[in-house]
């Protein structure tokens, strides 16, 4: 069972060829963009629901941080669309993969950096020590707060890789318990599929929930930043 | 049974049954027609199930079932192990 659990999460490979870049590529083909000035429901849903994730997500940034408003915006669409379609059953999801987060929190991040290092050179070097502290602390908090200016991006992708990846993997095992305790004690079968279904419930929110919670950090990055 | 019109020229339902073979070797397999023919396929479904003026679940649903589809294909190797067999 052990080596079943994990193949789910190696990159896909049909007949030797790299499916995988199909599969990131495959969420796009349900945004279609719209043309008219009404479109289909399908289009003037996915409107509706972009302008009122960008009006309440670009509201805290001036005019420098609102040019990010494209980068954001495609970003919260792309991992929540990724984070969803990995529920249906079988499915690979990208963004279980570390390589691929680092791929997306990295350069964001060095991005929001390098913007306030190079307007607002002064604001962005005090961001290391913070204001009133005693001045024997001062190079020790020095280290920290840059430790922790260091850790961002990491935590970011690791953040977004597990979470979904433990759900995915809860999702798998208490799966496997119900299938397994169905032939032993139907009762008992019962309350593991109810469990289920509120594990998949959850797993919904938290895909869309980790969209956000990524792409809020980096807004807020980028608003220290400008 | 040679027809009046040129096989190539003739869509696929006009082509007799015996002019298959030589109708599919005649069309345009090059990345240019190949990109035409996903282009053309992809419009076809969005203008028939989503562009529509009261479009309903059952379009995308579709694309979502094929995609199931697709990657159960992509792991059978690996769940033919798990079937409720007595004798795997």
């Amino acid at each position: 069972m052990n080596e079943n659990l994990f193949t789910s999460f190696t990159t896909p490979t049909m007949m030797g060829l790299p499916v995988v870049v199909l599969i990131i590529m495959f969420p796009s083909i349900l945004f279609p963009s719209p043309n008219r000035l009404i479109n289909n429901r399908l289009v003037s849903l996915q409107q509706w629901l972009v302008q009122l994730t960008s009006k309440q997500m670009l509201a805290i940034h001036n005019h420098k941080g609102q040019t990010w408003a494209l980068m954001l915006m495609s970003l919260i669409l792309f991992i929540g669309s990724t984070n969803l379609l990995g529920l249906l059953p079988h499915s690979f999801t990208p963004t279980t993969q570390l390589s691929m987060n680092l791929g997306m929190a990295i350069p964001l991040w060095a991005g929001t950096v390098v913007t306030g290092f190079r307007h607002k050179t002064k604001a962005s070097l005090a961001h290391f020590l913070p204001q009133g502290t005693p001045i024997p602390l001062i190079p020790m908090l020095v280290i920290i707060e840059t430790i922790s200016l260091f850790i961002q991006p990491v935590a970011l992708a690791v953040r977004l890789t597990a979470n979904i990846t433990a759900g995915h993997l809860l999702m798998h095992l208490i799966g496997g318990a119900t299938l397994a305790l169905t032939n032993i004690n139907a009762s008992v079968a019962l309350i593991t599929f109810i469990i289920l279904i509120l594990l998949t419930v959850l797993e919904f929110a938290v895909a869309l929930i980790q969209a956000y919670v990524f792409t809020l950090l980096v807004s807020l990055y980028l608003h220290d930043n400008t | 049974m040679a027809s009046p019109v040129p096989v190539k020229e003739k869509k696929l339902m006009d082509v007799k049954l015996g002019e298959l073979p030589g109708w599919i070797l005649m069309r345009d397999f090059t990345p240019r027609g190949i990109a035409g023919a996903f282009q053309r396929g992809y419009y076809r479904y969005y203008n028939k199930y989503v562009n529509v003026k009261k479009g309903s679940v059952a379009g995308i649903s579709m694309v979502l079932a094929a995609y199931v589809l697709f990657n159960y294909c992509r792991c059978y190797k690996e769940l033919k192990h798990e079937r409720l067999r007595k004798y795997h």
